[in-house]
């Protein structure tokens, strides 16, 4: 069960209209390393977890990363919905208004629609868990491209806060990580 | 900023702190003070919230929050279309 928040978990704001800058942070909503992936990947892998500790770091990440997709489609949505076509145009985001207008659709960077094939759900805890922490490594290295990337300040300003929670995730998949080795050496003694 | 954002604002900031110390507690759940801080955050927010949704409408659905006179729910704006402009 989930219940949605009307507000986002981070205030945004774009200096302007940029769709080229659309183009390029979509990515982080159904790239390889964007937030679907990150969501999906956590929430579908917790069935499986052998300690509850871990099911509730992947329930609660996972649910984390739902609202940094908001985010960034918020972001891509506030960056296209002045864009004139010619602007639209002018930033090589034409490909993809000729199928989506501007509505949000999971693409990478270069327009190339989300796979399950992103992610993947082991069922070995130290296996999942270490494929988690790769992603969030991944998804703040795509923050961090992005943020080079960024010629509007108050975009960089959400990217920041983004990348900053990678470091977070990356820190709480960590320590579920040795929990879980804890668990396997516990099961060993007997 | 209008007073709506800026109530918005408080919430954002106390339900990211609330955020953090649950994650930080999923690890740590022996941490007194980590529990402590969480529970008086969780209490803030908790008042944050009800004062907001008094005025601007139910920020939570399917009956964790209550709608005064009409059914506010379905009021825009939507998160999407707030931003916080300087």
């Amino acid at each position: 069960m989930w219940i949605y928040e009307k507000k986002l978990e981070y205030p945004i704001r774009v200096s302007y209209t940029n769709p080229r800058l659309a183009k390029e942070i979509i990515t982080q909503y159904g790239g390889p390393d964007g937030e679907l992936a990150a969501s999906l990947r956590y929430l579908t892998q917790r069935y499986t977890m052998p300690i509850s500790q871990a099911k509730a770091v992947l329930t609660d990440i996972g649910t984390e990363e739902l609202a940094h997709m908001e985010i960034i489609a918020s972001l891509v949505y506030n960056l296209i919905k002045d864009a004139s076509v010619q602007e639209i145009k002018a930033a090589g985001l034409d490909d993809y208004y000729a199928d989506h207008d501007k509505a949000l659709y999971f693409v990478n960077a270069a327009g190339a629609p989300w796979v399950a094939s992103y992610i993947q759900s082991k069922g070995d805890p130290v296996a999942d868990l270490h494929e988690d922490m790769a992603a969030e490594q991944k998804a703040r290295a795509t923050y961090e491209y992005l943020i080079r990337l960024s010629d509007d300040p108050d975009v960089t300003d959400a990217l920041r806060f983004l990348r900053e929670r990678e470091v977070v995730h990356f820190q709480r998949f960590g320590e579920t990580l040795n929990l879980v080795h804890d668990w396997v050496n516990s099961k060993k003694i007997f | 900023m209008d007073q709506r954002r800026r109530e918005l604002l408080r919430i954002m900031e106390l339900e990211f702190a609330a955020i953090d110390l649950n994650l930080f507690l999923d690890t740590h759940p022996d941490d007194q003070r980590a529990l402590a801080d969480f529970n008086a955050v969780a209490q803030e927010l908790q008042r944050a919230k009800t004062a907001y949704e008094s005025r601007y409408g139910p920020v939570l659905n399917y009956g964790q929050s209550t709608s005064q006179g009409t059914w506010r729910w379905v009021e825009d704006p939507w998160p999407w279309e707030i931003t916080f402009n300087r």
